[in-house]
């Protein structure tokens, strides 16, 4: 693709590409906050990603997005630490050592199995009008989550609320990103190893999301984003294609998940939230529906304002009023609303948007004008 | 034998609740097609409210009686509630009525993140007690037993429910409103103003609500930001049971719906030997939101076929 590239987009990808690499270095100094913040944004990315081939390209309102992203993360939690061989005697003296599953196995396993969740819900609703799938994936959603804190009786699979700890981090052959040790020479810290990890697979997800948007595949699903009657009279087979883009999607958020479990080495449910799922989502609106540099703008901007919000808001709060009278957690939600609604209201197509395509899912009133009755 | 008829209560003072709530839902999107996702965020807000109300209220003249108390905290729920969703559909929704339908629910759910967060700045974010205002002696049917809270939660749904019947059938008001239902442009065609209607199905889902959200603290004696949420989904279930649309669909809906999660919750633990309990008692509603859909769409009562791409 690069060798197509005009010479001021490949200068512009390297510039990028030497940011990317330099960020921690930079930004390093002002606390290892900003670091952390910097790998969530990378996760977010991947999430954003996976559940824009849903909405984005697709154009099917998925609200119980995060249930694939718990799939994934349990089923590394649970593949590599010591809780089910502690919880199961059998297993233990299979696994005398626990059972320590690498991560380059447990992702494509947790991936496929969030395909798999993905396709087990969308093949029955996917033929539902698009709020109504958007309520029973919430539905799904969350039904996952009272799984997830319920499963720890009688046998104790997910401990319940209190989540699995002591989860192994990424090894790379006999290299452990936990304790990197010296390389070459260099002392890196373990937080800047993990930002290089998932900096890079994020780089990949949008790879792979660029050249799916491209494909027929990718085609197929803004076809019937824009009308399902003329895509099957196109000859698209609608149900694979819709449950397609249902299980590729999943497949995002599950490996996003192991990455997850694995650099925070601890799951509990309250990660998996519905208002992660809103937060996701609110992510690619802002940044513009099925449009892959909107969508990682989006996810980058909502996932770093948090931290600024903390180094901002809260001092200024502080000088001006003299006490925190909002906290950063609160007004983030309070942004997140007000983006939400303002931009479905002044910028329905996103901060970002798709160049080309006209009639995008939200593109205001160049579709039919009353919507259609009886 | 017990069990049985105390589930069958609960389920029925849960199912009341649901048919009041699911109401709002089922004529928002009669008249407009939208799921009106903040419905159970107006509710929350209107509880807190009462629940505010009561306290002042109780702090000025603290010899009133506690009926009173209810009665009040209710009459200052229902125009806070009636505002706000005004406020809402002026702003949020009507800018968006013929947008692809996307658009506006996307923006639903904005507004109800908006108020949570602001209901958790003005209200705090912990769980807040709500005093018994009625008197607490239980009464006993057989081994079964009633609180007069749940009693008036069941009479106080089924006269609204015929009002409202009464309301849409039988007055101008509400035959404008079956009337933009069936057709917007048509309504307005016979001299049916579709805003001014709109406008007042709104007004109308957002009293129910307040009656719905009071009645809720009232009878779990809880309140705090997050409250409408599961409330909000269950009677949506309960909207799309009934046949999303439909009024009566809605009342009957949020009626079986109650009876199933209180029997499910009721009955799981021996089902299931003690596998599963009560604690699932939020997965049934999903599950039956699930085996609707797939199966009849259109819901028990929906004469409106459901898909319309």
């Amino acid at each position: 693709m690069s060798s197509r590239s005009p010479p001021r987009v490949r200068a512009a990808l390297a510039a990028v590409g030497i940011a990317l690499v330099a960020l921690p270095w930079l930004i390093g100094p002002f606390g290892d906050a900003w670091v952390r913040a910097l790998c969530f944004a990378a996760l977010y990315v991947m999430l954003a990603l996976g559940l824009n081939i849903v909405v984005g390209f697709a154009g099917l309102l998925d609200l119980g997005y995060i249930a694939f992203y718990a799939v994934g993360a349990y089923t590394y939690a649970l593949l590599a630490s010591p809780h089910l061989t502690e919880h199961f005697p059998a297993l233990a003296h299979a696994f005398p050592h626990g059972l320590h599953v690498s991560i380059w196995a447990a992702l494509p396993i947790g991936a496929s199995l969030a395909a798999a969740f993905g396709i087990l819900l969308g093949a029955p609703v996917l033929k539902l009008r698009g709020d109504y799938l958007a309520i029973v994936t919430l539905g799904f959603g969350e039904i996952i989550r009272i799984f997830l804190n319920n499963l720890n009786a009688p046998l104790n699979f997910t401990n319940g609320p209190s989540g699995i700890t002591l989860i192994d981090p990424v090894r790379i052959g006999s290299f452990d990103l936990a304790h990197p040790g010296a390389i070459l020479g260099l002392h890196p810290s373990s937080l800047h190893l993990y930002y290089y990890l998932l900096v890079g697979m994020a780089l990949l997800a949008m790879l792979v999301c660029i050249r799916l948007q491209d494909s027929r595949l990718g085609r197929a699903w803004m076809a019937i984003r824009e009308d399902e009657v003329a895509a099957r009279a196109m000859g698209i087979n609608v149900r694979n294609v819709k449950l397609l883009a249902f299980s590729l999607g999943a497949t995002f958020g599950g490996i996003a998940g192991g990455l997850f479990a694995a650099f925070q080495g601890f799951v509990s449910p309250e990660s998996f939230s519905l208002q992660e799922s809103i937060v996701v989502l609110s992510m690619i609106v802002l940044g513009g529906l099925g449009h892959v540099p909107g969508v990682v703008l989006g996810a980058v901007m909502l996932a770093m304002l948090p931290e600024a919000l903390r180094h901002t808001a809260v001092p200024l709060q502080d000088a001006v009023f003299g006490r925190v009278l909002i906290d950063s957690e609160v007004l983030r939600m309070l942004l997140y609303g007000l983006a939400t609604v303002g931009v479905m209201l002044y910028r329905p197509r996103g901060l970002w948007p798709a160049p080309e395509h006209g009639a995008a899912i939200t593109a205001g009133k160049t579709s039919q004008a009353v919507p259609r009755h009886g | 034998m017990d069990t049985l008829v105390q589930q069958l209560i609960n389920g029925l003072v849960l199912g009341s609740l649901y048919a009041l709530i699911a109401l709002g839902y089922t004529m928002v999107y009669g008249v407009l097609n939208l799921i009106n996702f903040a419905h159970g965020d107006v509710l929350m807000v209107g509880a807190l409210a009462a629940l505010s109300a009561i306290g002042v209220l109780h702090g000025l003249w603290p010899g009133l009686p506690g009926w009173l108390l209810l009665i009040l905290g209710m009459m200052a729920a229902i125009p806070v509630c009636v505002s706000l969703s005004l406020v809402i559909e002026r702003i949020a929704y009507r800018p968006l009525r013929h947008a692809p339908r996307l658009a506006p629910l996307i923006t639903a759910i904005g507004v109800s993140i908006l108020l949570q967060t602001m209901a958790m700045l003005i209200w705090g974010r912990n769980y807040l007690t709500f005093p018994q205002l009625l008197p607490e002696a239980p009464l006993h049917i057989g081994r079964a037993t009633i609180s007069v809270t749940k009693m008036v939660v069941i009479g106080l749904a089924a006269l609204i429910m015929g009002a409202l019947l009464w309301l849409v059938q039988a007055t101008r008001l509400g035959r404008a409103m079956r009337a933009t239902a069936e057709n917007p442009r048509v309504a307005s065609l016979m001299g049916v103003n579709p805003d001014s209607v709109i406008a007042m199905t709104f007004a109308i889902g957002a009293g129910l609500a307040a009656v719905a959200g009071v009645m809720i603290e009232a009878t779990y004696q809880v309140a705090h930001f997050y409250m409408g949420f599961i409330p909000g989904l269950k009677a949506f279930t309960a909207a799309v049971l009934g046949g999303i649309g439909n009024i009566a669909g809605a009342m009957v809906g949020g009626i079986v719906l109650g009876l199933i999660e209180a029997l499910g919750a009721g009955y799981i633990g021996q089902l299931t030997h003690g596998i599963f309990g009560s604690n699932y008692q939020d997965v049934f509603a999903f599950i039956v939101l699930c085996t609707v859909l797939i199966l009849r769409p259109s819901g028990l009562l929906g004469e409106r076929v459901a898909d319309r791409a």
